[in-house]
């Protein structure tokens, strides 16, 4: 079972994005609003830490479990996708409370409107696949 | 133990857990990104076929979409074996502004005025629900990433275009809470 240590990653990324309530409709309102600190304390530890990991990975030339040495991809340099792809994405957050992991997390926890969120998104992403070479990058 | 479980993690357990998930995708020697799944989907029901950007061995992503049912399984098990029974708790400028929307705080973690029954089979609820992860879906694949992908792992690699894909998120989600909800709502 080459597969269930990347199902219980991502059990463990469920309960906890449930058990902090990241999956609610209500913090992401929230955040967005400015009124706790709940939302940012949970990105800013996990990038903050993740800065530190990503630090150490690279410094002590750590391997992965397959001995291979891991590389870290760098993101293509350029303005347009990420600030227009960015805030396009960022209007569909705050009204539906949800990002992509989110969404299938509240179908597990039972909320079954949510399919017509991700049945979005698909299409959201198909449309991107049709048009992409349109759009400036 | 169980009980300690069942009530809501602090976000410092959260942030850290996940930190943990991303490392522990890395030491497999893949990556946490979640929205690539949307794309693996689309490939799975054929879209390769007439759009090359599908076009690909959907099969090396496989263990992307076995994280995905993890996570739906994780969310079943916060909804029933680690229940907490309090509502929750969210700051009450929160509830006084959506109160001015007409969205009642509910106690719940997603309002049922916008996820129950009478709202999503209403024309305004599907377009709401439909589109809103239609902006989602082709946001997130236009900025190659969303949260997890960019917020997460690109800011922990220190990458200025997943800074900027951030400043994006934030951009638009201002613009829909505070222009475009009174609007809709």
């Amino acid at each position: 079972m080459k597969g269930l240590k990347f199902i219980l990653a991502g059990l463990l990324f469920g309960v906890v994005m449930a058990k902090s309530e990241a999956i609610s409709w209500y913090r992401i309102q929230e955040m967005f609003r400015f009124q706790s600190f709940h939302m940012y304390g949970i990105i800013g530890t996990a990038v903050i830490l993740g800065i530190i990991l990503v630090y150490l990975i690279k410094k002590f030339k750590i391997r992965d479990f397959h001995g291979n040495p891991i590389i870290f991809q760098d993101k293509d340099t350029s303005w347009p996708r990420y600030i227009i792809g960015g805030s396009i994405f960022g209007l569909g957050w705050a009204l539906t409370g949800a990002c992509p992991g989110p969404m299938f997390v509240n179908i597990g926890y039972g909320y079954w409107s949510m399919i017509l969120v991700i049945l979005g998104s698909l299409i959201g992403t198909y449309l991107y696949g049709l048009i992409k070479n349109k759009l400036p990058h | 133990m169980l009980q300690l479980l069942r009530q809501p993690w602090p976000w410092y357990t959260s942030g850290a857990t996940i930190a943990f998930i991303m490392l522990l995708l890395i030491y497999f020697g893949k990556s946490f990104g979640v929205s690539s799944n949307l794309r693996t989907i689309c490939t799975i029901a054929g879209a390769g076929k007439k759009v090359e950007f599908f076009n690909f061995d959907w099969k090396t992503q496989k263990w992307n979409l076995l994280f995905l049912f993890g996570a739906v399984l994780g969310g079943l098990i916060a909804s029933t074996l680690l229940k907490s029974d309090q509502p929750l708790q969210i700051s009450a400028a929160t509830i006084t502004d959506l109160q001015k929307l007409g969205i009642v705080f509910d106690g719940n973690l997603n309002p049922s005025q916008i996820f129950g029954w009478d709202f999503i089979t209403s024309p305004k609820g599907l377009i709401v629900l439909l589109g809103g992860g239609i902006l989602v879906g082709f946001g997130a694949r236009y900025a190659g990433g969303c949260t997890s992908g960019h917020a997460i792992s690109g800011l922990s690699n220190l990458q200025v275009p997943s800074l900027i894909a951030v400043i994006g998120f934030f951009a638009g989600g201002l613009v829909m809470t505070y222009f475009l909800l009174p609007l809709i709502f």
